[in-house]
């Protein structure tokens, strides 16, 4: 148990302060990389819980997914970030009052809540019901009870995936393309010229 | 001492206000926003998931996910709208956008 309190702190240390430098790094692929962090040990955190599905999907689709993209747009488009720092203190004063008051508005809703009467007061964690393991019993769930959900899901994907791709769809003018049907459609008679050419004269 | 749902929640919590403070301080760089909302919707899966545990109920895992689900879509639209405006504009200072009305 005293591992786990360990582990908890370590990875919640960890989460945070990437979280902070995520805001604060100067450079933007050390703010992707140090959002990749996050997730990391976010996952972690999760996996500490009991919630290893939560935790796997996270790193799939969080760091494999979501991170690489910021990393290929930041890297791949070519951008003056000094010029984007600038105003950075300016901002810094109202930010901080209201991150802060947000802070202690979360924290005075946390100092006073607790269960209500009719919940079974979870002190156990428990990830699971019914000696099913963690992925199982959220199988068992998501394809039953949620199935248009989950179906909805998909189609939020599939329009996502549509949309990115018509966004940033371009025709360029002068590529060169195989078009196969005007290769099948060539024949002689566009493609050749017989010229009778007089002897000792060029054409 | 045991770790309760109020460290996660204290860690979720830290890590929302983190997103909403970055979205301030980064106003010029929409890279950044997009990553600190990222951050934000970190913090509401911790949320979802520390509960779903602590009171033994797996929906709360379920929605973690379609919360995944949306901001994955999110982030590859956002980026997509990201890559055509820079494309057009040369930057992607986000004061200028309010001049693209029509």
């Amino acid at each position: 148990m005293i591992l786990q309190t360990i582990t908890f702190y370590l990875f919640a240390a960890i989460t945070v302060a990437a979280g902070f430098m995520v805001i604060a790094a100067r450079n933007p692929v050390h703010s992707v990389l140090y959002l990749i962090l996050a997730f990391f040990t976010s996952a972690g955190l999760f996996v500490l819980i009991g919630a290893e599905f939560i935790a796997m999907i996270l790193l799939i689709v969080y760091v494999g997914a979501v991170a690489v993209l910021f990393l290929f747009v930041v890297m791949m488009l070519d951008i003056n970030f000094t010029d984007l720092r600038q105003g950075f203190l300016q901002y810094l004063p109202i930010g901080g009052l209201i991150g802060i008051v947000l802070l202690v508005e979360l924290f005075m809703v946390l100092a006073t809540w607790q269960f209500g009467p009719d919940v079974a007061a979870g002190a156990v964690p428990q990830a699971t019901t019914g000696g099913l393991t963690n992925t199982e019993a959220l199988g068992a769930v998501i394809y039953t009870d949620y199935a248009y959900a989950f179906q909805a899901a998909g189609i939020i994907l599939l329009i996502a995936m549509i949309g990115a791709i018509v966004l940033t769809h371009r025709t360029r003018p002068g590529v060169k393309k195989q078009r196969i049907s005007s290769q099948v459609h060539r024949d002689p008679k566009t493609t050749i010229e017989v010229k009778k050419i007089p002897p000792g004269q060029g054409i | 001492m045991t770790i309760g749902l109020e460290n996660y929640l204290i860690v979720a919590a830290i890590l929302f206000t983190l997103g909403i403070f970055g979205i301030f301080l980064n106003r010029k760089n929409v890279i950044i926003i997009l990553m600190s909302i990222e951050l934000m919707l970190l913090a509401v899966n911790i949320n979802l998931v520390a509960f779903s545990v602590f009171l033994g109920n797996l929906i709360g895992q379920v929605f973690a996910l379609f919360v995944l689900t949306v901001a994955a879509a999110e982030a590859a639209i956002g980026l997509a709208i990201l890559v055509v405006y820079f494309r057009n504009r040369g930057t992607i200072a986000v004061e200028d956008i309010s001049q693209m009305k029509g």
